[in-house]
């Protein structure tokens, strides 16, 4: 029992980073249909934002978590500028391709800059780097704080896009955005907005994912971007909810097939499950079936 | 306006290609290839065992050269991709016309350059591939393939020993990653071996390479009733095995081989759980010898830091070409490649070796230890 109970504390801090980045991934492809491959490596520039802060500014994890998520803020939007915008009306596989380029450049244009070997964040004091011991269960507080921070972002997402009028720009946009145009809705400045979100939630995955593991380098963002690919999937992509109920769901199966079966098979089955859903039901957990327009 | 920069850009490319041309032509010079990984998932073996090179290339070359004509390294980017890495092998050897190779770092990227080598008759040297079937396999000895270190199954035998005589140890639980040839190879010469000296192996486990959560793996180990941890990797994945260990209660020792060689490993850890760690190596900053202390101080003064074994590698691997070369009865490939076969009694930083029949040197290895995150011992040890 006392092993289940603290499977299921590794799976969720699992779970929460797999949620914040499928977050960002179902954003955008609910409202430009564009698998945005470079998310995952806006998630590792977060991390290295975090770090240059911790180590070089000496700041503490608060600050060191808001200037990540606003340097990732203007990285996501100028990709989205530079990068994407120009093809607005090109074929999707042609954006699609330009994000496999811009996933790249943002990987070895790092390992350029800082090398391709790790870094290690510094030694957490104080507070954060205490533990909660139950019986037998270790909780680290970074854990806790991993959770927390995911499930308030996550609220304040919610919120943001169901409550306020930026919100109902980007659910009209997803909808249809040649009739949210005619209505009015700015839809350039809607879809860049929608980047400046998903990329702050990746910014703060990246250091709070560096803090809790304390080891960062510059492919760091591939297998998480595609476990939590897996999971927008897995949730429905398109779907804010499904996202984060599809990141816990990977997160908790990875940790129980290495807990309870075998660690070598735990990336089969996450991708087993991709390859299902595929078959059974595409549109995922929480995706509504589209009509095909005629 | 574009056309302008088009012409500008015409011109640079023209000029930039007879720059590149310019100092290749002299016939006083000895040319020899670097085929290394420099960018991609290993690119730090590759940068590392570089530094190393150029560093002995500068001292070969500040001491007049070889035999009075200088080194020059032609140096390429494989990109940590075995075909990349034959197809530098085949520009450097046709039309780069080196007298050898050295590089790749890794084994699988060091494999596929052999059979150009062989057939192109231009030997091939790496510092770092440490696989079993790297120069010899069962069609037999790859004959222009050597190399300067030990490979995996003398590494992974060379642990089971250790965790049996020196510490004692009976129960042992292995977590490797299974995406990699190295540490499947390391894994299942320690089991032979440990089972054959009267351990048990608990458990076998294993992880992927760039996972950095471990803890549902060893919350499983946990509950299991064993005594020693080998885990066959690298320092990147090793160091946060052992830090999440220590967090869960894990107090067993932690072995490891070559791949755990990094400062990175302690600091990825932390101080407090970097205790009790052993490894083996190829080399040791603690030995006292003249030829490692000369080296770690030559080393300090040109980069600012302290060598690593993949820079001590390095280093002699381009000591031990050139002396090959040095002693070959004319400059080519063949006679390079019998010089390299006839090795005896080499000095190298990584220890002394002779160049085996199998093309392997024969050298003995380091057990590092590590205590509160420094390496604070080390012993020699064979199998």
């Amino acid at each position: 029992m006392e092993q289940f109970l603290q499977q299921l504390i590794n799976g969720l801090s699992l779970g929460s980073t797999y949620a914040l980045i499928a977050l960002g991934y179902t954003m955008v492809y609910g409202i430009i249909k564009l698998i945005n491959f470079a998310h995952c490596d806006i998630y590792m520039i977060g991390a290295y934002v975090g770090f240059y802060c911790l180590t070089l500014l000496n700041l503490g994890f608060v600050p060191s978590l808001l200037i990540a998520m606003a340097i990732c803020t203007a990285l996501g939007v100028a990709i989205e500028k530079i990068a994407y915008k120009p093809l607005r009306n090109s074929p999707r596989i042609a954006v699609l391709i330009t994000a496999i380029g811009v996933s790249l450049f943002l990987e070895y244009g790092m390992v350029a800059l800082v090398g391709a070997g790790v870094q290690s964040y510094p030694e957490m004091t104080g507070f954060i780097a205490t533990k909660i011991n139950l019986g037998d269960i270790t909780i680290s507080m970074m854990q806790v704080v991993i959770v927390g921070v995911s499930v308030l972002l996550m609220i304040l997402l919610q919120f943001i896009v169901k409550k306020t009028k930026m919100g109902k720009a980007m659910r009209a946009v997803s909808l249809d955005a040649d009739a949210a145009r005619l209505m009015g809705i700015n839809v350039d400045a809607t879809i860049s907005f929608t980047f400046m979100l998903g990329s702050a939630f990746a910014g703060a995955a990246g250091v709070m994912v560096g803090m809790l593991y304390k080891s960062i380098r510059p492919l760091m963002g591939y297998l998480p971007g595609i476990k939590a690919f897996v999971a927008s999937v897995f949730g429905g992509i398109g779907s804010i909810p499904g996202a984060m109920i599809g990141g816990y769901f990977i997160g908790l199966v990875e940790v129980m097939v290495s807990g309870y079966v075998n660690s070598l098979y735990k990336d089969a089955v996450v991708f087993a499950i991709l390859i299902l859903i595929l078959i059974i039901k595409p549109t995922g957990l929480m995706g509504r079936a589209e009509r095909e327009k005629v | 306006m574009k056309r302008i920069i088009v012409t500008i850009f015409a011109i640079l490319m023209v000029v930039s290609l007879f720059t590149a041309c310019g100092g290749q032509k002299s016939a006083d010079t000895i040319k020899i290839g670097i085929n290394m990984e420099l960018s991609g998932p290993v690119a730090t073996y590759g940068e590392d065992n570089v530094k190393g090179i150029d560093l002995a290339i500068k001292q070969i070359n500040d001491a007049g050269g070889i035999n009075g004509k200088k080194v020059e390294v032609i140096k390429y980017d494989n990109k940590s991709d075995a075909a990349e890495a034959t197809t530098l092998a085949t520009k450097l050897m046709t039309s780069d016309t080196v007298l050898a190779i050295m590089g790749p770092a890794t084994s699988g990227a060091f494999k596929a350059e052999i059979p150009v080598a062989t057939q192109t008759k231009v030997p091939v040297i790496s510092g770092s591939a440490t696989a079993d079937d790297v120069t010899v396999d069962a069609s037999g000895v790859k004959e222009y393939a050597f190399r300067i270190c030990f490979n995996d199954s003398y590494q992974g035998t060379a642990m089971a020993n250790f965790a049996l005589k020196n510490l004692s140890k009976t129960k042992a639980v292995i977590l490797m990653d299974s995406s990699n040839d190295y540490s499947k190879g390391l894994a299942e010469s320690f089991t032979v071996a440990f089972t054959e000296g009267g351990g048990t192996i608990v458990s076998q486990e294993a992880y992927v390479a760039g996972d950095t959560d471990f803890n549902a793996v060893l919350t499983k180990m946990k509950d299991m009733d064993f005594d020693v941890l080998f885990v066959p990797g690298y320092y990147e994945e090793a160091g946060l095995i052992i830090k999440q260990a220590r967090v869960l209660g894990i107090t067993v020792p932690v072995l490891g081989a070559d791949g755990f060689d990094s400062p990175k490993l302690a600091e990825l850890a932390g101080a407090d759980a970097a205790n009790d760690i052993y490894f083996s190596n190829h080399y040791s900053s603690l030995d006292e010898s003249p030829v490692v202390q000369d080296f770690i101080k030559a080393f300090k003064t040109e980069y600012g830091v302290e060598p690593n074994a993949f820079n001590a590698l390095g280093y002699d691997l381009a000591k031990f070409t050139c002396d090959g070369i040095g002693r070959a009865s004319q400059l080519t490939g063949e006679a390079v490649k019998d010089a390299l076969e006839a090795t005896k009694d080499f000095e190298g930083v990584t220890g002394t070796f002779s160049v085996g029949e199998d093309h392997n040197a024969i050298k003995a290895l380091v057990v590092m230890e590590v205590q509160g995150g420094k390496q604070v011992s080390s012993v020699r040890a064979g199998v």
